[in-house]
This record gives C-alpha cells, sequence and structure tokens, in this order.
C-alpha cells in the first residue's frame, strides 16, 4: 500500500540493532589516516619554522632563538600541510582528537637542554607545558 | 482582494541551519512575493588569496563548504593548474572523481534527509542520514576527514588509495544500493509524501532557463545542463549521461537527486573498475604566471564556477568563486510567487540552499 511504503524499513530497524555507538560505552574507532591533531618529536625539531611560515591559519610558531614550538589548537584545521613539508619528519598526524576545551588552549614544546644529551629516546611529553591563551 | 502583511523568515529558522532571510509578502495563506537577503555570514576568503600561498589557499578553500568541500578544493586546484599549465596524472583524475562522486552521494543523502524533515517525515529522514554515514565512513577511511577531506593539491592529490580498499568501496556502494531503493521507493510512491511534493513550486523551462537556474533545479525543469558533460575528471571515459526530468515541481527535482545518487554509484563502481596505476601528483614548483583561467565545475547542488588569475608570484592577483546557490536564488524566489506559506521552508530547501558558499 503506497501510505505506508516506509513501514518495511521501520519493522525490520525496530529488530536490529541500533545504527549508532553508545559512545561513550563503547569508544569510537578511529582510522589511520584520521586527522585528530598534529604532534610534533621536538627532540628532532630544527626550528626552522617551515610549518609556520606555510601554515594556513597561522595556527603554528617557532621561536628559534628560545627552541619553543607552539601550536594554537583552535586555529589549527588539521590540514597537514606542516606534516607534509617539515624537512626533518618530526611533525605527525595523531588520530586522536584534543579534548575539548571551553578556552583556547596553545600548547608550547620546547627542547630539552643541548647538554648534557640523553642517552635514551626520550619522548617529547616530558617538556610539554599546557598553558591557556 | 486580501490584506496583504509581510511575514519575515529567518535568518534563524528550524528548517534551515544557515541564515538566509527572507521578506515574504502574504496575502491570506498564499505568497505574493519574496525578498531574499543574505549577507550574514560573508567571510572574505577570496580576498585572502592575496595572501596565502597557492599551495595553502586550497585548504581555505575548500573551508567555503562544509559538504561540497571536496568540489571546492578541485574547483580551485583545477584553476590554478590550469593558469599554471600543469598536466595531472590520470590515476590522480581517476580519484578525484571517486571522491566527487561520493561527495556527491553525501550531499544528496543529506539534501534528502532535510527534505523528509522538511514535511515532518522524521524517521525517514533518520534512515537517509543512516546510510548516508557509510560515505562518512568510506571519506574518513580514505581521506582521514569526514566532511573536509584536505586530499586535493595543485598537481594531483595527496593520499592514495589502495586496491583492496577500493574494492570494499565498490562493495559498499553497491550494497548501499538495495537500501537506498527502499528509501527511494518512499519518496518517490508514498502517498502523503507524493501530497507535499507533487506540483509544488512548479519552474518552467523556458523560466529556468531565463533565472539560470543550474544543477538539479535546472535538469527537473527539463534543461539539459550538467557541467560533468564538460570534460573535467574521467567522466567522458565513464560514459556519463546527465539525469533530467521535465515536471519542474518539486517532486521532479526530488526525484533528479535520487535518481543521481544511484548514478553516483554506477560511475563509482566503474571509475574503480577502470582506475589506471601510476603517480598519484606531479611536483609543481614555482610562481603562479600572469595569466589566467575558468573552471566550471558540477558540484552536487549545480554548476560552480572558479576564475583564476596569477601575478607572477607565489600569490594569486584574484579568485572568484560562483557557486550554485547563488545562480539558484532568483529561482528559488519564482517558485514561491503563489506558493502556500506551509509550503515555504520545503521550497526553499529544494534548492539545496548553501548560504556558506554563497557568501564565502
Amino acid at each position: 500500500m503506497a501510505a505506508f511504503k516506509i513501514g518495511k524499513v521501520v519493522l525490520r530497524s525496530l529488530f536490529k540493532k541500533p545504527a549508532t555507538l553508545m559512545y561513550p560505552v563503547v569508544p569510537r574507532k578511529w582510522e589511520e589516516r584520521t586527522r585528530g591533531h598534529i604532534d610534533i618529536n621536538i627532540n628532532d625539531c630544527i626550528f626552522c619554522g617551515i610549518c609556520a611560515r606555510k601554515c594556513p591559519t597561522n595556527a603554528i610558531t617557532v621561536d628559534r632563538n628560545k627552541k619553543s614550538w607552539t601550536i594554537e589548537r583552535m586555529q589549527c584545521i588539521q590540514c597537514t600541510h606542516c606534516v607534509d613539508l617539515c624537512p626533518k619528519h618530526c611533525l605527525s598526524n595523531e588520530n586522536t582528537y584534543t579534548t575539548p576545551e571551553v578556552e583556547k588552549v596553545v600548547d608550547l614544546h620546547v627542547a630539552p637542554p643541548e647538554e648534557p644529551k640523553p642517552a635514551s629516546d626520550d619522548t617529547n611529553k616530558d617538556s610539554v607545558e599546557k598553558k591557556n591563551a | 482582494m486580501g490584506k496583504r502583511t509581510i511575514i519575515p523568515f529567518g535568518p534563524q529558522h528550524p528548517v534551515l541551519p544557515e541564515p538566509v532571510h527572507l521578506d515574504l509578502v502574504i496575502e491570506d495563506e498564499t505568497v505574493v512575493e519574496a525578498i531574499p537577503s543574505i549577507g550574514f555570514i560573508h567571510r572574505g576568503l577570496e580576498k585572502l588569496v592575496e595572501k596565502k600561498e597557492y599551495t595553502e589557499m586550497v585548504y581555505v578553500i575548500e573551508r567555503i563548504c562544509g559538504i561540497c568541500s571536496f568540489g571546492h578544493g578541485w574547483g580551485y586546484c583545477l584553476s590554478v593548474e590550469g593558469v599554471m599549465g600543469v598536466e595531472i596524472p590520470e590515476r590522480a583524475n581517476y580519484l578525484r572523481t571517486i571522491w566527487h562522486e561520493l561527495s556527491r552521494m553525501h550531499s544528496h543523502l543529506l539534501w534528502l534527509g532535510l527534505l523528509a524533515d522538511g514535511f515532518g517525515f522524521e524517521s525517514l529522514f533518520m534512515h537517509c542520514w543512516r546510510i548516508r554515514e557509510k560515505v562518512l565512513d568510506i571519506f574518513e577511511k580514505t581521506t582521514g576527514g569526514r566532511v573536509i577531506f584536505s586530499v586535493c593539491k595543485v598537481g594531483g592529490v595527496r593520499k592514495d588509495i589502495d586496491e583492496a580498499t577500493l574494492k570494499e568501496i565498490s562493495s559498499v556502494v553497491d550494497g548501499m544500493k538495495k537500501e537506498l531503493k527502499e528509501l527511494a521507493d518512499v519518496f518517490l510512491e508514498d502517498y502523503s509524501v507524493k501530497n507535499r511534493l507533487c506540483g509544488v513550486g512548479y519552474l518552467s523551462k523556458e523560466d529556468a532557463a531565463e533565472l539560470a537556474a543550474v544543477g538539479p533545479m535546472a535538469r527537473a525543469s527539463g534543461l539539459k545542463q550538467d557541467m560533468r558533460l564538460l570534460g573535467h575528471g574521467v567522466y567522458d571515459k565513464l560514459g556519463f549521461e546527465p539525469c533530467i526530468e521535465t515536471a519542474g515541481d518539486s517532486y521532479a527535482r526530488c526525484k533528479v537527486r535520487i535518481r543521481e545518487v544511484f548514478q553516483s554509484i554506477d560511475l563509482i563502481i566503474k571509475a574503480i573498475e577502470m582506475i589506471p596505476d601510476g603517480d598519484i601528483s606531479v611536483p609543481v614548483k614555482g610562481n603562479v604566471p600572469a595569466n589566467e583561467c575558468v573552471v566550471r565545475l558540477e558540484q552536487p547542488r549545480g554548476e560552480a564556477f572558479y576564475y583564476a588569475k596569477g601575478a607572477d608570484s607565489k600569490f594569486l592577483e584574484r579568485m572568484r568563486v560562483r557557486t550554485p546557490t547563488n545562480q539558484n536564488i532568483p529561482a528559488m524566489v519564482k517558485t514561491l510567487q503563489g506558493c502556500d506559506l506551509a509550503d515555504v521552508p520545503m521550497l526553499i530547501l529544494t534548492i539545496d540552499p548553501c548560504i556558506s558558499c554563497t557568501e564565502r
């Protein structure tokens, strides 16, 4: 009957499991290519500033003297243009999103002092500071 | 003659997430005139080309619109490639066509859902968006983004799709056909849906041509106008023929879009079968020469027009984007004349308005 065309679809979906995830009980699985956020391995960075100059939204700031790399998370559009251009391949695209914030977040990464050079391969996490702009 | 009243419609209205304002002059329950006004979300993206290098600008241009973002990126790249005289590899052309057709599917499914929502058919709206979700998952897997892809660049594309994923895409979109058929039957045959769509918002072929309607709006009025026939991408190799209806009412516009979703599925499957191996981009270096180029690209909503002018520097001198909604507003105003007040939200929806596109 032309008046109940959707009936079959509705009845079928009534007995099927939901098309949506029961978030946050069931966590979302991110794809490998998901553009979540930009991360940096600050130990490899040479502070050339290409990422800052080529960023379409001017979200990245590089200070060669202070050896710091800063990203404004709210301004970044995750185009990963900087990842493609980085000559030392120290920038990477992570497939997880940063946590939601109510204020504009600026992530500041400062290179560890050059001497003494750490023997182990430290990740950048130790040198990450967060401050609110 | 009844008393004339002016009813403001928008810029905030439940049926439209985007701001467009209409002054509806009504007599009793009938609209006699509609005066549109836009300009609430102008962002000045065209001016930005003077400050952003042509390679960076593509990521900004994509953000003109959240639905046809790939089309905007492609149109921009085509126009800059035209100015610079760059030939892109065949595989990149195929990949661009596949992503663009997937965009069309997701745009039309979104529109079908919104239309169902517009006439108060909530479950149909949910089912349309449930199917659309599969297309978004394909986007996320292949490009990393669900609505903004950032895969198009001047000289080709940034990411390749491997053989296994291409086969998966082919089987997923093929599997969607059956589900879509069921929903298409509801849109095209259901008694209550037909009651809301048939004969509403008639636009004659002559009016469509005179008011320069584009895309599904023009094709539903019988105009054979589709920019995919102009030869960008690989549409000529896929044997593309536009979907045309002649009724000119809301039902015809709905039918054109439903037929286009099925056509997009066929085009994607065919493109995946025919895709050649090879490079996905060519290196593009140097300044943009002092040259100009015009590109007309068929987006889900209709013809988009891109004009790029170089100035022998890394920055373009001028970029002009004219979007399909901009073209369809006069036709929309025409269809609103003489309609019932209750049909206004749905008639505005039938042009598939994208105000962010229009104002850039």
